[in-house]
C-alpha cells in the first residue's frame, strides 16, 4: 500500500503524516540495498481527535484504536507516534517533586475549550475519582496555585487573561495542557481567532492528549508527573487493541 | 395579516433560496415585530453579503401554537432602523449582525460588540474601529447605576471553578443586585466563518465541539440539515438510535446540573451521588461509540456505530440502575427543607418576561411555557414517538430543577421503549451532495433547549452561510433578569440553574 494517503487525507486535524516512500528523497537516505525505503506513518497525538476516521478510511485495515488510556507526555515531540506508542511522562526532577509531590494545587483556565475537556477535568473531583486523596486540588485563585491546567486552543480573546493568570501564580510553577486544542490548537489550529495552544503563550510541563482525554488519562498524567506511578521511561502499549 | 409576507417551511425542510421573499426594510420590520407581538418567536436572524455589498438579512420565526416556521429577508445597505426597541428578542441578534457585517441597526438601545472580533466585511465596521487592531474583549460600555450606596462587582473572565470564561458586572445596592450585565466573547473560535465553503472533513468535528457538552445535539442539527439538502433519508434504526443518544445527553447533563445545584447550597449527599451518576450515564454514550460525549456517533445519513443485542441489554440494565440511583439522590434533596427553602422564590423569571425575551428549553418550561422542539416541530424519531413536555409554573430555581428532574424520567422511559422496539436494518445511508441555492432550517431540542442551524448553499452546493443558534444565545439574558433584586450571593445558584454554554454562545 505504498503511496496510499487515505488516512492522512480524511484526518480533520491533519494529525497524520506519511514520511518517506518511493518518490521521496528521504527514502534513499541511508539505504544501502538500493531499494526504496517504505513510507512510514506518523501520528501526532497532540492533534489527534481520536475520531476513528483514519481507521475507517484505511483500505488495508492497518490501523486500530488502542485501549491504553496512558497517553500523557512531558514533551511535545513525545506525542509524535511512529511504530511505538507515546513515551509516557516521567516525573518532575527531584527538587520540584519534593515541592509538589504530595500537594499540587492547580488553577484551571479554559481558553476556548468546548466544555468537554473542562467536564472531564472537573469529574476528577467527584467521589468516583477523588483526586483529593492524591493531594491534588483545583483552587479558586492563581495565588493559591502551584500551576495552571489549561484547556482550549487559547483564543486571542483569552490571551491576556491567561497571561495575567499565569503571572499571578507564584514560582516555581507548572503548566499542564489538557486536550488537543490546548496542546496544538487541535481542530482549531488554523483559525486566526486562536494561538495554537497553551505552548504559544506559556511553557508547558505536561501534555495530556485527547478530544477530550478520558478522566483516567488525565489522572494518569498527574500521577506520572508527581512520580506517584511510573518511573523509568515507559512507552504506552501501541499493540493493545479493543473494539 | 403579516403572515402572507413570510414563506412557510418546516423543521429540516429544504427551500429554494429564491422562494424567500425579499421585502422592503419597512415591511420586514413590521412583519417581524407584529408576528412576535402576536406570539411568534425569533428563532434565527442572520446576514449573508451579496455581490452589490448590500447585506441580505434573514429572519426565521417560529409561528405560535406549534405552527410552521416563517422566513423572510430584507436587503440592508449599511444602516437600517433597529427592531430591538419594539422586539427585545432581536437584541443580541442585531448586535451580532452589526459585529459580523458592519451594518448599523439605528436606534438599537444597547449596540455594542458581543464577541469582540473584527468585522467580517472588509472596510465596514459598525463602530468605526481600526481594522488592523483586534478588539479588546470586555472593553466596552457597561450599564451602570449611580448613587453613594451603589457598588459594582466585576467577576471573570477567569472564574473560581472549573468553568468557561465570561465577564459578569453586577450593580449592587448592599447585597441586592439591581442589574447584571454579562459580557462574553472570550471563547470565540470563529466556527461560523470556518464552516463557509463546506461541507468538508472538519465540518463534523466543528459541530461536535461547537458546544462540547452538546455534541449530540449540534451534530444532529447539522446532520438533519445536511440530509435535507441532499434529499436523503435516515434508516429507521439510526433514527431511533439518534433519539437514544440525544436523550442520554439530556439525562447526563440534567443529573449533573441537579447535583451541582445541590452542591451550590452546600447539600453534599445529592451533589456527590449525582456527580457519580452523571458519569455512569456518560459511560452509556461511551458504550454506544467509545466517547463519553457521543463524538463520532451521529453521522450524515445515520449513525456511525450499530448496537448489538448484547449492548442493548447492557444499556437497558445500566440505564435502569442509573435512573433508580438518580431518583433516590434527587429525592434526598427534596426531603431537606434547607434545600427547598433556598431553591424556592430564588431567581424568578415571570412567564411574561419569558415570552418577551424568547427563552427556550427547561428555562422556558419552568416559567410555564409549553415550548419544546420535540413537540412543536418534531424531528427524526420524535415524529413517531411522542415524549411528553414537562412544565412547571414558578419560574424560579426550583422550577428549573424540577423540570429537569421530571425530564430525566421521561427520557429514561423513552430510551427504554426505543431500545425495546429498535427497528431492524441498516444504520447509515448514503448522502448525496447538498442542493445548490437552498435554505434549510434545522431544529433540535438539546438539553439546554432549542438548537437552530440555518444553512444557505451557493450555486455549487457549498455552504455560503452557516448560522448556529445555541439555546444559550437566547437564555443568557434570562439569567441577567433572574438576578434582579436577588442577593449577589445567590448568583452561583441562579447561574447553575440555567447552566448556559459560553462557547456555544461565542462560537
Amino acid at each position: 500500500m505504498d503511496g496510499c494517503r487515505a488516512c492522512a487525507e480524511v484526518c480533520p486535524a491533519d494529525a497524520i503524516r506519511i514520511v518517506g516512500g518511493a518518490e521521496s528523497k528521504e527514502s534513499t537516505r541511508g539505504n544501502e540495498g538500493g531499494r526504496p525505503k517504505k513510507s512510514r506513518m506518523q501520528i501526532d497525538l497532540g492533534r489527534c481527535l481520536f475520531c476513528d476516521e483514519c481507521r475507517a478510511a484505511c483500505p488495508a485495515d492497518a490501523l486500530a484504536c488502542g485501549g491504553d488510556y496512558r497517553l500523557a507526555t512531558r514533551t511535545r515531540e513525545d506525542l509524535l507516534l511512529g511504530a511505538e506508542g507515546p513515551r509516557l511522562a516521567v516525573a518532575l526532577e527531584d527538587k520540584t517533586r519534593r515541592l509538589f509531590g504530595r500537594s499540587l494545587k492547580l488553577r484551571v483556565v479554559s481558553a476556548g475549550g468546548c466544555n468537554a475537556c473542562e467536564a472531564d477535568t472537573n469529574v476528577l473531583t467527584t467521589i468516583g475519582w477523588d483526586i483529593g486523596r492524591f493531594g491534588i486540588q483545583y483552587v479558586a485563585a492563581p495565588r493559591h496555585a502551584d500551576g495552571l491546567l489549561i484547556t482550549g486552543p487559547v483564543t486571542t480573546n483569552m490571551r491576556l487573561a491567561l497571561r495575567k493568570t499565569y503571572d499571578a501564580v507564584p514560582s516555581p510553577k507548572l503548566v499542564i495542557a489538557v486536550g488537543a486544542c490546548a496542546i496544538s490548537g487541535g481542530l482549531y489550529r488554523e483559525q486566526p481567532e486562536q494561538m495554537g495552544g497553551a505552548g504559544a503563550e506559556v511553557p508547558v510541563d505536561l501534555y495530556i492528549p485527547g478530544c477530550p482525554p478520558h478522566p483516567l488519562t488525565i489522572l494518569d498524567g498527574f500521577l506520572r508527573l508527581l512520580g506517584r506511578i511510573g518511573g523509568v521511561r515507559e512507552t504506552a502499549g501501541s499493540g493493545s487493541c479493543e473494539p | 395579516m403579516s403572515g402572507r409576507r413570510l414563506v412557510h417551511t418546516e423543521n429540516a425542510e429544504v427551500l429554494p433560496v429564491g422562494d424567500v421573499p425579499v421585502v422592503p426594510v419597512v415591511t420586514f420590520r413590521e412583519t417581524v415585530i407584529d408576528s412576535v407581538r402576536d406570539g411568534a418567536r425569533l428563532v434565527a436572524f442572520f446576514g449573508r453579503p451579496q455581490e452589490d455589498r448590500r447585506l441580505l438579512v434573514f429572519a426565521v420565526l417560529a409561528m405560535p401554537d406549534a405552527g410552521p416556521l416563517g422566513v423572510l429577508a430584507m436587503a440592508v445597505d449599511g444602516r437600517y432602523p433597529a427592531l430591538t426597541g419594539a422586539c427585545p428578542q432581536a437584541h443580541l441578534f442585531e448586535r451580532e449582525l452589526a459585529e459580523q457585517w458592519g451594518v448599523v441597526p439605528e436606534g438599537h438601545p444597547w449596540l455594542k460588540p458581543m464577541r469582540f472580533h473584527r468585522s467580517w466585511q472588509p472596510g465596514r465596521d459598525a463602530w468605526g474601529r481600526d481594522p488592523e487592531q483586534d478588539p479588546r474583549p470586555g472593553v466596552t460600555d457597561f450599564y451602570s447605576v449611580e448613587g453613594e450606596e451603589i457598588h459594582e462587582v466585576a467577576v471573570g473572565p477567569v472564574h473560581a471553578g472549573v468553568i468557561e470564561p465570561g465577564h459578569f458586572r453586577f450593580q449592587c445596592h448592599g447585597e441586592v443586585v439591581l442589574h447584571l450585565e454579562i459580557a462574553l466573547g472570550y471563547q470565540h473560535r470563529g466556527i461560523e466563518r470556518a464552516l463557509v465553503g463546506g461541507p468538508d472533513k472538519r465540518t463534523m468535528p466543528f459541530m461536535e465541539t461547537a458546544a462540547g457538552d452538546t455534541s449530540i445535539g449540534h451534530a444532529t442539527a447539522y446532520c438533519q440539515a445536511r440530509e435535507a439538502l441532499a434529499h436523503s433519508t435516515v434508516p429507521p434504526r439510526a433514527m431511533a438510535l439518534r433519539g437514544v443518544a440525544l436523550e442520554l445527553e439530556r439525562i447526563a447533563n440534567h443529573v449533573g446540573d441537579l447535583g451541582a445545584l445541590a452542591g451550590d447550597v452546600g447539600f453534599l449527599p445529592t451533589a456527590s451521588y449525582c456527580g457519580r451518576i452523571r458519569g455512569d450515564v456518560l459511560n452509556l454514550s461511551a458504550l454506544l461509540c467509545g466517547s463519553r460525549f457521543g463524538r463520532g456517533f451521529i453521522r450524515p445519513g445515520g449513525v456511525g456505530y450499530d448496537v448489538t443485542a448484547g449492548m442493548i441489554a447492557e444499556l437497558q440494565d445500566r440505564l435502569a440502575e442509573a435512573a433508580r440511583d438518580a431518583a433516590e439522590a434527587i429525592g434526598l434533596m427534596w426531603d431537606t427543607p434547607s434545600v427547598t427553602e433556598r431553591f424556592e422564590d430564588t431567581g424568578t423569571v415571570s412567564r411574561e418576561t419569558c415570552m418577551e425575551i424568547g427563552l427556550v428549553g427547561p428555562a422556558a418550561r419552568a416559567c410555564g411555557v409549553d415550548r419544546d422542539v420535540r413537540q412543536d416541530a418534531p424531528f427524526g424519531i420524535y415524529r413517531f414517538t411522542h415524549i411528553p413536555t414537562v412544565t412547571w409554573d414558578t419560574g424560579d430555581v426550583f422550577g428549573r430543577a424540577h423540570v429537569r428532574e421530571i425530564e430525566i424520567l421521561r427520557s429514561v422511559a423513552f430510551i427504554q421503549e426505543q431500545l425495546t422496539n429498535l427497528p431492524r436494518g441498516g444504520t447509515l445511508a448514503a448522502v448525496a451532495p447538498p442542493a445548490p441555492e437552498s435554505l434549510v432550517v434545522s431544529l433540535v431540542e438539546g438539553w439546554r433547549g432549542e438548537i437552530c442551524h440555518a444553512v444557505l448553499t451557493d450555486g455549487a452546493g457549498r455552504f455560503a452561510r452557516y448560522k448556529i443558534v445555541d439555546p444559550s444565545f437566547h437564555n443568557w439574558f434570562g439569567l441577567a433578569l433572574a438576578m434582579r433584586g436577588e442577593p449577589i450571593s445567590d448568583f452561583p445558584l441562579c447561574n447553575k440553574s440555567f447552566n448556559l454554554s459560553y462557547c456555544g454562545h461565542d462560537l
